[in-house]
């Protein structure tokens, strides 16, 4: 398939970046060359076959709803942030 | 390796790694260099061991951390501009269990931002130089760890492996790399690529070096529930003649001529030792790194999308709402390659597009695992190159991504499939450049794997 200016668009919006003009036209090459490539699979007939999202042999690793001691408290935490008030992380106005 | 003793102490290791990792500056493996921290370390193992308290099996040991492992010692970065700042409150559980047996980080090194690259050309901090050219890299995205190895700096390096960034810069410096079983080592406390492919892992110089590490990071982690219990400290390795498979689809044009011969050598040598040679056909491995760049990027876009410049790392500051925070943020700080693997990820797992990418790619996985699980039923082990390439010139693909996806086609699969693979030297190109190939086997097959390439040396 091609891959239009308005897609890479749309896919910036979804993975929440602002791109610059040149980055848009780049990004619209490489992605078209990526995407031409992983189109190979249509090669496959694997209509019949079950697909496979994790190859790790235990089920259900179940554990006790309890309260662990943790590495980091609340202050450690806030301290990561750029601005903080009152406990809280502060950033710029939302609406 | 050289542990501490009454004789070597703790400190003189350490102090030796570090005038080492100076001497090396020029290759820029380090993103941080911990010598406070490291010679504090060093101290206070050498005093337990003057007052003849019992230290841990890798006592004064230096090594070196590839910058996504979380630790209180050093920014965590993951190469990536977006995690510039971030001190970690926490660390990672294979950290705390190598130095709960003395090892001592002496700095954390260089990778492609993020892990995503097969080079470290995509550091945020510019790229790692290879050991043995430096005029071509180092190998990716582990290519600090790789090099730090390699040049003798350290004597191990952890790495990650989410389709070969073990063991594709463990064969461009001419060392061991594993990539072990899936689950089989703590996830906790590494920035997370592909949940479902990510594995931690080692570089050494030998396969002991290499046994002694597992059998110290193995085990299961109330932290990580996809770690399995540890099976690698009660594997039995029985020694014997071996059936080991070579795979006829990876021997052909496109495969670099030297590496072909390496690897018939090491068949020649297998032979001598009475060991029996199997082709196999395995026709679904070439589907393998297509569907690897649908469902990693699918993973990773999911993973990757808590870094929103909120709660740690970089911010941008110039955003006057919260919307143009997050896409600033992100736009700054994410590198071209961790955006163009961002926007295929969201690309594949969008609606229309999901049945004809993501679905085809889970189902595709099905076949390589079945296709492993085949190959396992004939053979004890399988040999193939790690890479088609031995080390290519800096700049020379890291502006074409697919030509740089290629050079992963050998790798992949066993994350797709979950089986071990290791990394061995095998000789050098007439130019010097370092040979490598991989030893994989069945899941938990890991200790078996590491004995095994003694066969090869």
């Amino acid at each position: 398939m091609d891959i239009k200016r308005e897609d890479i668009i749309h896919l910036a919006e979804l993975s929440n970046f602002s791109l610059p003009e040149k980055e848009i036209k780049s990004l619209q090459t490489d992605l078209q060359g990526i995407i031409r490539y992983i189109s190979q699979l249509d090669e496959l007939k694997v209509d019949d076959v079950e697909p496979t999202y994790q190859v790790f042999e235990m089920e259900n690793v179940w554990r006790e709803d309890e309260i662990l001691p943790q590495e980091a408290d609340r202050e450690a935490l806030l301290a990561l942030t750029k601005e903080e008030k009152d406990n809280q992380i502060k950033v710029p106005k939302v609406l | 390796m050289k542990v501490a003793n009454k004789k070597v102490t703790a400190e003189r290791l350490v102090r030796d790694a570090l005038e080492k990792a100076k001497h090396f500056e020029d290759y820029h493996i380090f993103t941080f260099i911990n010598e406070e921290g490291a010679l504090k370390k060093a101290r206070e193992i050498d005093q337990k061991i003057a007052r003849g308290e019992k230290v841990g099996r890798l006592a004064g040991v230096p090594y070196a951390l590839k910058d996504n492992f979380l630790s209180t010692e050093g920014e965590t970065t993951a190469s990536a501009h977006i995690l510039q700042g971030f001190n970690s409150p926490v660390t990672a559980t294979s950290v705390a269990k190598l130095e709960a047996e003395g090892a001592i980080m002496i700095g954390r090194t260089n990778l492609d931002a993020f892990a995503h690259g097969s080079s470290t050309e995509n550091s945020y901090f510019g790229p790692t130089l290879n050991s043995h050219d430096k005029q071509r890299v180092a190998g990716g995205s582990s290519g600090g760890s790789a090099v730090a190895v390699a040049l003798d700096i350290v004597e191990f390096a952890t790495g990650t492996d989410t389709g070969g960034s073990v063991r594709q810069p463990a064969s461009f410096n001419g060392i061991y790399g594993l990539k072990p079983t899936y689950g089989t080592i703590s996830r906790y406390g590494v920035v997370a690529m592909a949940s479902s492919t990510d594995c931690i892992g080692f570089f050494t110089k030998t396969p002991e070096d290499m046994d002694l590490l597992m059998s110290v990071a193995s085990g299961q982690d109330s932290k990580d529930m996809t770690t399995l219990p540890d099976y690698y400290n009660d594997s039995v390795y029985k020694k014997g003649p071996a059936k080991v498979g070579i795979i006829k689809d990876f021997d052909n044009d496109s495969v670099h001529p030297e590496i072909r011969k390496a690897l018939k050598n090491k068949v020649e040598l297998l032979k001598s030792k009475g060991h029996e040679i199997i082709e196999l056909e395995m026709p679904a491995l070439k589907y393998g790194l297509a569907a690897y760049y649908i469902l990693v990027p699918a993973e990773l876009c999911s993973n990757l999308s808590r870094h929103d410049g909120i709660r740690y790392g970089f911010r941008s500051e110039k955003s006057k709402d919260l919307d143009a925070l997050y896409e600033n943020t992100r736009n700054e700080g994410f590198m071209p390659e961790n955006k163009r693997r961002i926007m295929i990820g969201n690309f594949v797992l969008s609606s229309g597009f999901y049945d004809a990418y993501f679905l085809k790619a889970a189902k595709a996985r099905t076949l390589i695992v079945q296709e492993y699980a085949r190959a396992f039923s004939k053979v004890d082990y399988i040999l193939t190159p790690v890479s088609p390439n031995p080390a290519f010139k800096l700049g020379e693909k890291v502006d074409d991504p697919v030509a740089m996806y290629l050079e992963d086609v050998m790798s992949v699969s066993l994350n797709l499939a979950g089986v071990p693979g290791l990394a061995i030297p095998a000789g050098e190109t007439k130019e010097g450049l370092s040979l490598g190939l991989q030893l994989v086997g069945p899941r938990r097959s890991d200790k078996a794997l590491i004995e095994f390439s003694k066969e090869l040396i």
